[in-house]
């Protein structure tokens, strides 16, 4: 089951005082709006080369201008997610938190799609097919052999084409789910809940085939 | 176990979809450094981030701004 996100207002919240002083100033108008709109450019450019920085390793041959064009960008979309999301900070964390979260998601995102550019994203059955026809085949380097046979069966036999694709694009190629989500002309939200009504397929499958007692994330660890 | 087989099952258990998620996130990360029991007050939450990579490397990323905000500049006077 996937639990969407809450509607409706929630109650009145205390803001601490420095997130006060945030909202306040960016819902005033002319001098000291602009100017608190532009140390929050200052704190999500910060956040967002952060970020960026995390991800260095997966874009090894990137020149630092490059990865600065990233930042701005990121931190550019950042600003004006925030802005036009500014009524939706409801108190429940610190406002540069709530702030982070945009640059960080806009960051990573732009990380990702930089990446995978000019990679092929493997969406034909042609494509992966190898992966779960071949004999012996990836997944059944599982531990379990005939675990790893009954998945390469459900995979093939009790998913929908939809979430056959997205399976084996996401969880067996590795592919980014915003750059599948991009391709795909679909956003990650959507991907996310064909995965997983695909790995609740896959369970059930594999009950059916008489693998009750599946391994819980603890025991794969 | 192998990352695939997690890969493939996912967490199995209820979780947040990703919308969600990214309205708890900054509300997850503020608990977790203030050290209060996050998974009770957001459940769901933990599942989730078991479950998909993108929403993990998200949450990684904010909870190490988040806990280094004492160099964030100060807010609007």
């Amino acid at each position: 089951m996937l639990i969407g996100p809450k509607r409706g207002a929630s109650g009145p919240v205390q803001l601490d005082e420095e997130s006060r002083a945030w909202v306040s100033a960016l819902t005033a108008h002319g001098f000291q709006r602009d100017q608190a709109v532009t140390r929050l450019h200052d704190l999500l450019l910060r956040a967002a080369r952060s970020e960026v920085g995390r991800r260095r390793s997966t874009l090894p041959h990137l020149a630092a201008i490059e990865l600065d064009d990233l930042v701005v960008q990121a931190a550019d979309d950042a600003l004006f997610a925030v802005l036009r999301r500014l009524e939706d900070f409801r108190g429940l964390s610190r406002f540069t938190t709530w702030a982070y979260k945009f640059a960080v998601l806009e960051a990573g995102v732009k990380v990702q799609r930089r990446a995978w550019q000019g990679r092929e994203v493997p969406l034909e059955p042609s494509h992966w097919s190898s992966v779960v026809d071949s004999d012996p085949s990836p997944l059944e380097a599982v531990e379990h052999h005939e675990l790893g046979a009954a998945i390469r069966r459900a995979i093939l036999s009790d998913l929908t084409e939809r979430q056959r694709t997205v399976l084996v694009a996401l969880a067996v190629e590795g592919v980014s789910i915003d750059v599948l989500a991009e391709r795909l002309q679909t956003t990650r939200g959507a991907l996310y809940k064909t995965l997983h009504d695909a790995r609740q397929r896959l369970r059930a499958a594999l009950v059916a085939y008489g693998f009750g007692m599946l391994p819980t994330p603890e025991d794969r660890t | 176990m192998s990352g695939l087989l997690n890969r493939l099952l996912g967490p199995g258990e209820p979780e947040l979809s990703c919308e969600a998620c990214f309205d708890e996130l900054d509300r997850y990360v503020d608990l977790e450094l203030a050290g209060a029991d996050a998974d009770r007050e957001i459940p769901g939450m933990r599942a989730h981030l078991a479950g998909c990579p993108a929403c993990a490397e998200e949450h990684l990323g904010l909870r190490a701004l988040a806990a280094a905000d004492g160099d964030a500049p100060e807010a609007p006077a």
